[in-house]
């Protein structure tokens, strides 16, 4: 951690009233974000991973939802500032583009419209016709073809992939620093897939864009990220770089996203490893490890909450949540071979 | 363009062909429906109702009947069996007084159905919000000549606030005309206005519920354009659709709304001819009414495709 963050969580807890009762769907989560950097973050539904990416540009905010800790955007504090305050920043210093492009454009207006009204809205000073030329040049630069024209169509005439683009295009069109994707290839085709994050590594590469890339996809991951974030039940429970995340992964959840990735290069397994069980309920979190009654290998202390600590001397920025010791992980983590979580004993 | 007017077109024909044969048949099978006997009198004689027969065609074959009779509604020739006057002409001089009424009474309904119903999704869950559907409920549960008659009782006969009801030409006196209209136009509206803000205020919350809403709110929006730019126009479709489906319909005459205020309009024209058993006037005012109701069906389709843009006129299944 070099220079200063560009972003700074610190301790965010974010909690909703429903009809079923309180749910903490984050339960302090602090990261920080340097420039430049691909953070992803990653879990399953429900993990809390979305709910962070929009409280971070307040768009949780509600009487129903309870925000604590701190989010600081180089130094500025976003978590109590006022609506004006916020609205600079969303577009201007943070675009964010979300999981379905297909709902994600309003269908009665214009692309190019669409695009030139985030201009407008923060830059009085621009005029008209020059902000349709941004949009042109923005579509341009996410590689949809002909966009002089494709500025004039509406969201229906794009398909899924080029209303993707034009998102990420919208996002920055106002040159942030930061882009917070949310599932940005999650509605897509696999091959549309790849060649959106082919073009978030290159606008990173290039611009120098800091990402936090919302994913349940570690083969997402896998292409772009710089650090990973491994989220369940609205806790960080491993926090490291990619390769300590893929080659030494600490907390069993990890290990079961791992040996759940399909992977081109091993043979073909008869089925597809999984996780067994489903996610707690947020409104009845287990006592202890979020993890305990899914993980083979729980034990006596698992009914205490394990901190977020580093456990391994020589990484001391490889973050987990899980009481087992480095070397029990070493050896419990391997699976036929690979990492992988095996199957409960019962 | 041209192909949905002419599409629309030919869909006002059958329509309006559809709706004069039934007026016509269902006239015709009613009991005490002879209209021969009843232009007669109470005491005719058989000579007397058989010339009558004979002189207004009564025993021509139903066909010919129906045909003869389309033709005098459109080229103004037909008379009512009641009266004896020309129809055509009198639901002409009906027209402004129905026209001033609905319309006076649609701009009040508008104004106030989308104000509510916008206060209302805005501010949802609030005291304002809940105000305001007391309000709306209220308006829409009160009988209109109920509520007529409330007005009437406390705003003209107690108070003398505004007049009783009649009609002052507009061209003549405008002020007065528009204050022999309010009353009805407040009534007429009340029902209507609550409708639509209860429309407009689900259809809202609907709208505010999409992704795109939030994407606006991500590029920094401010929450008043978020509202007007992009909730509200995804939230009138149904206001559309109603409005073309109830506007159309009234302009066929408001029947109870201008009895009670005596307003001499096609809706009170109507009544008449319906308590006369007198199809020409049934008939053209049918007609008259139906043409309205298709007319403005597609004044909301064209709406429907100004509104979003996916909706292509004249792109239907079969065409």
């Amino acid at each position: 951690m070099a220079s200063a963050p560009l972003l700074s969580v610190r301790d965010l807890r974010v909690g909703f009233v429903t009809e079923g009762g309180r749910l903490q769907a984050v339960d302090g989560v602090s990261f920080d974000l340097a420039p430049g950097e691909v953070l992803a973050i990653v879990g399953e539904s429900g993990s809390g991973k979305s709910v962070i990416a929009q409280t971070i540009i307040g768009l949780t905010r509600s009487p129903n939802s309870r925000i604590d800790g701190s989010v600081q955007l180089r130094g500025a504090e976003l978590i109590d500032a006022d609506d004006a305050e916020l609205r600079k920043v969303r577009g201007e210093q943070i675009g964010m583009v979300f999981q379905d492009p297909m709902t994600s454009f309003n269908p009665v207006y214009k692309i190019g419209w669409q695009i030139v009204e985030a201009i407008r809205a923060h830059r009085r000073d621009i005029g008209d016709k020059e902000a349709g030329e941004i949009a042109v040049e923005m579509l341009d630069s996410v590689g949809i073809p002909n966009p002089a024209r494709r500025v004039d169509d509406y969201p229906h005439e794009f398909s899924g992939g080029m209303r993707q683009r034009a998102m990420i295009a919208m996002a920055l069109a106002l040159e942030p620093d930061l882009l917070i994707a949310d599932e940005p290839t999650t509605a897509l085709d696999v091959t549309v897939q790849a060649q959106i994050l082919a073009l978030l590594e290159r606008l990173n590469r290039d611009r120098g864009l800091a990402t936090i890339l919302i994913t349940h996809d570690l083969g997402v991951v896998a292409e772009v990220a710089d650090r990973v974030l491994v989220m369940y039940a609205g806790r960080v429970v491993e926090q490291g770089t990619l390769d300590e995340i893929f080659y030494d992964p600490q907390h069993p959840y990890t290990w079961g996203l791992l040996g759940s990735l399909t992977r081109m290069d091993r043979e073909r397994p008869k089925r597809l490893p999984q996780i067994s069980g489903a996610p707690p309920s947020l409104q009845s979190l287990p006592q202890g490890c979020s993890f305990r009654p899914r993980c083979p290998h729980e034990f006596g202390r698992c009914s205490e909450l394990p901190a977020l600590d580093a456990r391994l001397s020589e990484t001391p920025a490889h973050l987990d949540r899980c009481w087992l010791s480095p070397e029990q992980k070493c050896e419990l983590r391997q699976v036929e071979g690979e990492i992988g979580l095996e199957a409960p004993a019962r | 363009m041209a192909r949905f007017i002419l599409r629309r077109l030919v869909g006002m024909v059958a329509v309006l062909f559809a709706v004069s044969v039934l007026t016509f048949l269902i006239f015709n099978v009613i009991p005490n429906s002879d209209p021969a006997q009843r232009m007669a009198g109470k005491q005719a004689t058989p000579e007397l109702v058989a010339s009558i027969t004979k002189e207004w065609g009564f025993d021509d074959s139903l066909p010919q009947q129906y045909v003869t009779m389309m033709r005098k509604v459109f080229s103004g020739d037909l008379i009512s069996y009641e009266g004896r006057e020309n129809v055509d002409e009198k639901i002409v001089e009906g027209i402004p007084e129905t026209f001033s009424l609905c319309i006076g009474a649609a701009v009040i309904w508008l104004f106030f159905g989308i104000l509510f119903g916008y206060l209302s999704a805005v501010r949802a869950g609030g005291w304002l919000d809940k105000t305001l559907t007391v309000i709306a409920v209220t308006g829409i549960s009160m009988p209109v000549f109920w509520l007529a008659a409330i007005f009437l009782n406390y705003l003209t006969y107690k108070t003398e606030i505004f007049p009783s009801g009649g009609y002052v030409e507009f061209t003549t006196e405008p002020i007065e005309w528009a204050n022999h209209l309010i009353l009805p136009w407040i009534t007429l509206a009340i029902l209507y206005a609550g409708f639509y803000s209860r429309v407009l205020r689900s259809s809202m919350l609907d709208v505010m519920g999409e992704d795109y809403v939030r994407t606006a709110r991500a590029k920094g929006l401010s929450e008043q354009r978020v509202m007007s730019r992009h909730v509200m126009r995804n939230s009138l479709i149904p206001i559309v659709t109603l409005f073309g489906l109830d506007f159309g319909a009234l302009l066929g005459g408001a029947i109870l709304i201008e009895g009670i205020f005596s307003l001499e309009g096609i809706g009170q024209y109507a009544y008449e001819a319906l308590k006369n058993t007198d199809l020409p006037p049934i008939m053209a005012i049918v007609l008259f009414g139906a043409f309205f109701v298709v007319l403005f069906n597609a004044l909301v389709d064209i709406a429907y495709a100004y509104l979003d843009p996916r909706i292509r006129l004249g792109a239907s299944a079969n065409g």
